[in-house]
């Protein structure tokens, strides 16, 4: 992967498109700092990435994540206050609070108690986006927070990024769901093992630069076609 | 009664249990994240990868955990630097070298007369000739690996959960994979003179195993996993003592005695359960069924 250079605006949100393998996942775990830059630098404002250690939240692929792994979904959400809490102290009540909070919030008040494996796929996605919301991010990072997550845990997730970019968190997702794209970005960043184009969803989301990032594989419609909606 | 109380006339005995008690209280809880973080592998390599270590300070009269400690120390750190570099697969290197390891110590000892009585109690480990000195020293180290393991357990089951996400809050992931292996590798070399180099592992991986089938909340695997393998340690040493067989396999065959009970019947994982679950045509009911709040958002 190189190549990449693009200046994102405080509170955007960006869409990661490529194809399989074109680098989405490389380059969020690299913004995370979960995989070492062989060049170059990420930047937050002025400061250099790792001093905002705390303030990235990472919402992973749900392929990798363990299911079986002896926590429940309040335990998973705590985790997004390790950092505020340091080492040697464990959460309180305040954190508690915070936490069922944020799972209320994303429906699923009352269900912390129970073992991650015993959610839906799309309450699973909804149990980490809750940790990311604990966490006070400034930047959140999304790998395929869409894949198998049905039309209403989506509305959720679109309803959560925009209050994040409401409240100035800049939001990365990586997707293949042209769709979701077009519905929920303000810019797009194109991959296909370099960056292709980067810029505001209106003028960079275009077929010409779709077909560079995803060569055949893709058939752009230059008229989108439009269907009935059903009652 | 007598048959709990006649083999604590013994002084051997009385150390015998004090020391599979506090061997197994330890196992069970640093075997919990040898289990979550799959290292049951690099468990036993480090068993074996001691080895040498324990012939050289057995031959040089002094208690085996100096020499053990030594080898210990230093398979971990380097299996933790291995399993950093992508260039090697990791496991065919971990098998290569603690064969080879555990091929010196044989040969080492080999050289010298007595050798296969030696091995003996070498490899299945001397449980009934432990000293209070070697009491007091594994007193000492357990208390040492607990704390630490309870000081760092936000961060280790962090680390063991979602690495990806503890390198972005900060953590020195590397650095608590490393401790973590070490502390791994203190508990083996303690319990060597329980069980012995070949059976230690059991006693690291089979209560935790056993405890995870009986619960999904890790507070309560760690202590289920403690309770198994002090009751494993002590049960199987009382059956080893009345039933006159070797005390280290003994108490390896109680714990997984404990574990198959767990298999069959523990409440939500074991057989019986999912069996019964089959039967009542509920089989989604526990891992695939949606929480009760999905439906409420059908509804609106």
């Amino acid at each position: 992967m190189c190549d990449v250079d693009a200046v994102i605006p405080p509170g955007s949100v960006v869409g990661l498109i490529g194809p399989n393998g074109s680098g989405k996942s490389t380059l969020l775990k690299a913004i995370a700092g979960s995989l070492p830059l062989r060049d170059g630098e990420i930047r937050f404002g002025e400061r250099p990435l790792r001093e905002l250690a705390g303030r990235v939240a990472y919402v992973p692929q749900r392929e990798e994540v363990n299911w079986e792994f002896p926590v429940t979904a309040l335990d998973v959400v705590l985790m997004g206050r390790y950092r505020k809490l340091g080492w040697l102290r464990w959460p309180g009540r305040a954190d508690r609070a915070a936490a069922e909070a944020a799972l209320e919030a994303l429906g699923l008040g009352g269900l912390g108690h129970r073992h991650i494996s015993q959610f839906s796929g799309g309450q699973q996605q909804r149990i980490f986006l809750a940790r990311a919301m604990v966490q006070e991010p400034e930047l959140v990072l999304l790998d395929e927070p869409f894949t198998g997550v049905d039309v209403q845990n989506r509305a959720v997730f679109h309803e959560q990024i925009r209050a994040f970019a409401r409240s100035g968190v800049t939001v990365l997702f990586a997707t293949h769901d042209l769709d979701e794209v077009r519905a929920t970005t303000t810019h797009v960043l194109l991959l296909n093992r370099r960056m292709v184009a980067f810029g505001p969803t209106p003028e960079t989301f275009t077929p010409q630069n779709l077909r560079a990032a995803f060569g055949g594989q893709v058939a752009v419609f230059e008229q989108v076609p439009v269907f009935e909606r059903l009652p | 009664m007598n048959w709990l109380t006649e083999p604590l006339q013994y002084g051997f005995m009385q150390r015998a249990l004090l020391e599979v008690l506090i061997i197994g209280a330890l196992c069970g809880l640093v075997g919990c994240f040898v289990v979550l973080r799959g290292l049951a592998f690099i468990g036993d390599a480090l068993a074996h990868a001691v080895f040498p270590g324990v012939v050289l300070s057995y031959l040089a009269g002094q208690s085996i955990l100096i020499g053990a400690f030594g080898f210990g120390t230093l398979t971990a750190l380097g299996i933790g630097v291995l399993a950093r570099s992508r260039r090697v697969s990791e496991d065919s290197a971990i098998g290569v070298i603690f064969a080879a390891f555990f091929a010196l110590g044989v040969v080492i000892l080999s050289r010298q007369g007595g050798f296969r009585r030696d091995l003996g109690s070498l490899l299945f480990g001397n449980i009934l000739g432990v000293s209070s000195q070697d009491v007091l020293v594994t007193a000492v180290i357990a208390a040492v690996v607990a704390a630490v393991m309870v000081v760092l357990m936000k961060e280790l089951t962090l680390a063991a959960f979602d690495p990806v996400m503890a390198r972005t809050l900060g953590y020195p992931v590397f650095a608590l994979d490393l401790l973590l292996l070490l502390l791994v590798a203190a508990t083996i070399v303690v319990s060597l003179q329980t069980v012995g180099n070949i059976l230690v592992l059991a006693l690291v991986v089979t209560p935790p195993a056993a405890a995870r089938l009986l619960t999904d909340r890790l507070l309560r695997m760690i202590w289920l996993s403690v309770l198994l393998a002090a009751v494993s340690g002590v049960g199987g040493l009382y059956l080893s003592y009345h039933a006159g067989t070797a005390a280290g396999a003994t108490i390896v065959l109680t714990a997984t005695g404990l574990f198959l009970v767990s298999l069959v019947f523990a409440p939500n994982h074991g057989l019986v359960a999912a069996w019964l679950h089959r039967r009542r045509g509920m089989h989604h009911a526990h891992h695939y069924h949606a929480a009760g709040e999905e439906h409420r958002v059908h509804g609106r």
